[in-house]
C-alpha cells in the first residue's frame, strides 16, 4: 500500500499521516473512474432511449455494441502497448485495411487457404510493427513521424495497388465476423482473449514491466539494464498484429478485403480510447483494462446515438465533447501514485515518507 | 542553431564549404538542405521554375502552410498539440462563404467574427489543456470532431454560399495588380509579416518562457513563469493563425467541401521537418516554416514529375522518416 510521498512526511504527526492512508486507500484508481463513466453513461443512454420508447439493452443493440467492441477493441489493445511505452501508432489504421485486403487475397474464396490468408496478413503486419519499431528505437525518428510516415507509405501502397474491395472470404472464415454465442459475437470474445493475453503480458512478465519502464523514463530504464529498443519494438509489433487482427475481422464482415477501412479513423479512435481507458499519454502508466473500458464506452455512444437517431454530424459533435468530458473528469487524478502500476509489490514499496506512518 | 546567415568574414570558398558542413551536419539544418536539393530538382526538371513569376506562385501557394506552420510551432514548442487546426480553417472557410454569401459589403464584420471565433476555439482548446489537465491531443482531437460535425450539421452537409471578391484579395492578388505580370502575391507578404513577428515574439520574455515551460514546465513554474497561461496563449495563437491561414486558402482555393483537411498533421510534419521535438523546448520558428516550405517544395515536385497521386503519400511517407532519421542521426553522435 502506497503512502503520499512525503514532502510533509517526516515533520507531519503519526495521526494526520495515517488518515492520509485511509483516504489512499478509498481512493479510486483512473480505471474504476473509466468503469463509473461508462456505468453513468449506459444509464443515461438507456434512460433517453427508454424515453423515446426503445430498449438500449434488447439483444440486437447489445450484439451491435459488441459488434462495435470488437473491431476498435483490437487496435486499442494494441495501441495501449504503444502509448505506454511513451510511444503512439498512427499507422494502424491502414495497416487494418492493408491486412484486410493481404487475408482476402491470399484466401481468394478458397476455404483451404484461410489459414494461409490469416498468416500472411498477420505477418505482414508484423513486418510494418517491426519497421515503425526500428525506426523508433534503431534510428531515433520521432514515432508521430515514424507511423504517420509508415502509414503514408501504405496508404500510397494501397491506392496504387487496389483500386476497390477485392479478394474473397471463403463462409468458413466469413463465421468469424459473424457467428455470436447468446448475443455475443465471437469476435467481441477474441477480441477480450487478446485483451487478457495483453493484461497477461503487462502484469505478469517481464516484457511488459519493461514496456512500463520504457514508458516512465527511457534513460532510467536503459541504465537499470533494460534493453529498451527491444521492449519498444516488441510493442509495436504486438500493436501492429492486433491492427492485423482487426483486418482480418473487417474481412470477414464484409467478406472481402477493403481499403477504405483506412478512412474510419480509427488510428485517432484507438488513441482517444486508449486515453479514455486512463492511460497516460505520456507513457508509463495506464492498463488495458481500462482501455476496454474506454472501447465500450465509445461503443456505447454509436449504439445510442444509432438507437437514438441522431444527426450524424450531431454525432461527431457529442463525441468530441463527450470524450473531452470523460478524460477531464479524471485527467486531475492521474498525477496521484494510485493511478501507477505498483512496482516493487505490495511490501517491498517503502516510500520514503513511510517512516512518519 | 539558429537559421540566420552568418555573416563573419570569410572568403567566398570558406563560406560555401561552412554552408556545405551546415547543410550536411543535421539537427534544423537537414531540412534546410532537403528544401534545397527538392528546389534544385524541380529547376533541373524544369528550369522556368527558376523565374520569378513560378517563384511568387509557388510562394503564393507555399503561404497558408507556413502561417499554419508558424502557429503550431507555438503550440509545439509549448509541449503540446494541435490538432484542431485543420477543422478549424475548414470551419472558417465555410463560416465566411456562408455568412458572406457573396455580399461586398459584408467582407470586414465577418472577418471581425471569424477572428472572433477563432480565438474563442484557441481560448477553449488552451483552457481545457491547461485547467482540465485533458492531455492536449485528446482536447484538440475532440475540437477537431465538433467542428467537423458542427459546421456540417449548420450547412446541412455541404458548404454554402460564397466568398465575395474582397475576402480573396489576400490569397489571390498580387501587387502590382497586372494579370499576367510579375506580382508579389499578398500572401507572401502575410506569411512574411506572420514569420517576422513570431520570430521577435521568440526572442522576446514570452517566447523565452513558452520554450522554457516545452522543456521544463515544472522548472519554468518555479522560475516564476505561469504556464497554464503560457500554454493558453500558444493556443490562441495557432487559432489565430489558423484563422489566417483560413482566409489565405479560402482567397486562394475558394470553398470546397474538404477544405482543410488533414492540413493539422501537414503542419505537425512541417514543424518537426524543421527539427522541432515534440513534447517541446527545442527548435525554432525559422525552421518551422522551412520545413513548410520544404513539404510544398516536395508537392510541387511530385506535379512537375506528373506522380501519379496514388504514389504520392508513400514517396512523402519515405522522404519525411529520412529526413527526421538523418537529423536525428547526426544530433545524437
Amino acid at each position: 500500500m502506497t503512502i503520499s510521498t512525503g514532502s510533509t512526511g517526516s515533520s507531519s504527526t503519526a495521526g494526520t499521516s495515517s488518515t492520509a492512508g485511509t483516504r489512499r486507500r478509498y481512493h479510486l484508481g483512473s480505471t474504476e473512474i473509466v468503469y463509473l463513466a461508462l456505468i453513468g453513461i449506459l444509464l443515461v443512454a438507456g434512460v433517453l432511449v427508454a424515453v423515446q420508447g426503445g430498449n438500449l439493452f434488447a439483444q440486437q443493440n447489445i450484439s451491435y455494441m459488441l459488434t462495435q467492441t470488437s473491431l476498435l477493441g483490437f487496435v486499442a489493445v494494441g495501441q495501449t502497448l504503444v502509448v505506454l511505452c511513451r510511444s503512439l501508432d498512427l499507422s494502424v489504421g491502414y495497416v487494418v485495411a492493408l491486412c484486410s485486403l493481404i487475408g482476402a487475397t491470399t484466401m481468394a474464396g478458397d476455404p483451404s487457404r484461410v489459414w494461409l490468408g490469416v498468416v500472411a496478413a498477420l505477418a505482414v503486419a508484423a513486418a510494418v510493427g517491426l519497421v515503425n519499431g526500428l525506426l523508433i528505437s534503431a534510428l531515433r525518428v520521432n514515432a508521430f513521424i515514424a507511423t504517420l510516415g509508415t502509414g503514408l507509405i501504405v496508404k500510397g501502397f494501397l491506392d496504387t495497388r487496389f483500386k476497390g474491395p477485392e479478394g474473397e472470404v471463403p463462409l468458413a472464415f466469413q463465421t468469424f465476423g459473424y457467428t455470436r454465442i447468446g448475443p455475443v459475437p465471437v469476435s467481441t470474445i477474441v477480441m477480450l482473449l487478446v485483451a487478457a493475453a495483453a493484461f497477461v503480458l503487462l502484469t505478469r512478465t517481464r516484457a511488459g514491466y519493461h514496456m512500463f519502464a520504457v514508458g516512465g523514463n527511457l534513460d532510467v530504464a536503459r541504465l537499470s539494464g533494460v534493453r529498451t529498443g527491444r521492449a519498444l519494438v516488441l510493442a509495436h509489433v504486438l500493436c501492429s498484429l492486433c491492427a492485423g487482427v482487426a483486418g482480418l475481422l473487417i474481412a470477414a464482415r464484409f467478406g472481402t478485403g477493403n481499403a477504405l477501412v483506412y478512412s474510419y479513423g480509427l488510428d485517432l479512435d484507438s488513441i482517444a480510447a486508449v486515453v479514455l481507458g486512463g492511460t497516460l499519454l505520456f507513457g508509463g502508466r495506464g492498463s488495458v483494462v481500462g482501455t476496454v473500458g474506454g472501447v465500450v464506452i465509445l461503443a456505447v455512444l454509436d449504439t445510442a446515438f444509432n438507437v437514438l437517431d441522431v444527426n450524424p454530424f450531431f454525432k461527431d459533435v457529442l463525441r468530441g465533447v463527450i470524450i473531452i468530458a470523460a478524460v477531464a473528469l479524471y485527467a486531475r487524478r492521474q498525477i496521484d501514485p494510485a493511478s501507477r502500476r505498483v512496482r516493487f509489490g505490495a511490501r517491498g514499496s517503502v516510500p520514503r515518507g513511510s517512516d512518519a506512518a | 542553431m539558429t537559421l540566420t546567415a552568418d555573416t563573419s568574414p570569410g572568403t567566398a570558398r570558406g563560406t560555401a564549404r561552412r554552408w556545405r558542413e551546415r547543410l550536411l551536419s543535421g539537427g534544423s539544418w537537414t531540412v534546410l538542405a532537403l528544401l534545397v536539393v527538392v528546389l534544385a530538382v524541380i529547376v533541373v526538371i524544369n528550369p522556368s521554375f527558376a523565374e520569378p513569376v513560378s517563384l511568387m506562385a509557388f510562394a503564393k501557394k507555399a503561404a497558408p502552410l507556413v502561417v499554419l506552420a508558424v502557429g503550431q510551432y507555438f503550440v509545439i514548442v509549448s509541449g503540446e498539440f494541435d490538432l484542431s487546426v485543420g477543422s478549424l480553417v475548414g470551419a472558417q472557410v465555410v463560416i465566411a462563404a456562408r455568412l458572406i454569401d457573396g455580399e461586398e459589403a459584408l467582407t470586414w464584420p465577418v472577418l471581425g467574427l471569424m477572428l472572433a471565433f477563432g480565438l474563442l476555439v484557441g481560448l477553449v482548446n488552451g483552457l481545457v489543456t491547461t485547467l482540465l489537465r485533458v492531455p492536449s491531443f485528446i482536447a484538440t482531437l475532440g475540437m477537431m470532431l465538433v467542428l467537423f460535425g458542427a459546421i456540417r450539421l449548420w450547412t446541412g452537409g455541404a458548404p454554402t454560399g460564397a466568398l465575395s471578391e474582397g475576402f480573396r484579395v489576400l490569397g489571390r492578388k498580387g501587387f502590382p495588380d497586372v494579370p499576367g505580370q510579375f506580382q508579389v502575391p499578398y500572401a507572401l507578404l502575410v506569411a512574411l509579416v506572420v514569420v517576422g513577428l513570431a520570430v521577435l515574439v521568440m526572442r522576446r520574455p514570452f517566447g523565452r518562457s513558452l520554450v522554457a515551460a516545452g522543456d521544463n514546465d515544472v522548472a519554468a513554474t518555479y522560475s516564476g513563469a505561469s504556464v497554464w497561461w503560457l500554454r493558453t496563449r500558444a493556443f490562441l495563437l495557432s487559432s489565430f493563425l489558423a484563422t489566417v491561414a483560413a482566409v489565405l486558402i479560402g482567397g486562394y482555393a475558394g470553398v470546397t467541401a474538404q477544405v482543410g483537411q488533414g492540413l493539422e498533421f501537414m503542419a505537425i510534419t512541417a514543424v518537426v521537418l524543421g527539427g522541432v521535438a515534440l513534447g517541446g523546448g527545442r527548435g525554432t520558428v525559422v525552421a518551422a516554416m522551412v520545413g513548410a516550405l520544404a513539404l510544398e517544395a516536395l508537392f510541387t515536385l511530385f506535379n512537375q514529375l506528373a506522380l501519379p497521386s496514388t504514389i504520392r503519400p508513400a514517396v512523402q511517407g519515405v522522404i519525411i522518416i529520412v529526413a527526421v532519421a538523418y537529423a536525428a542521426r547526426r544530433r545524437r553522435t
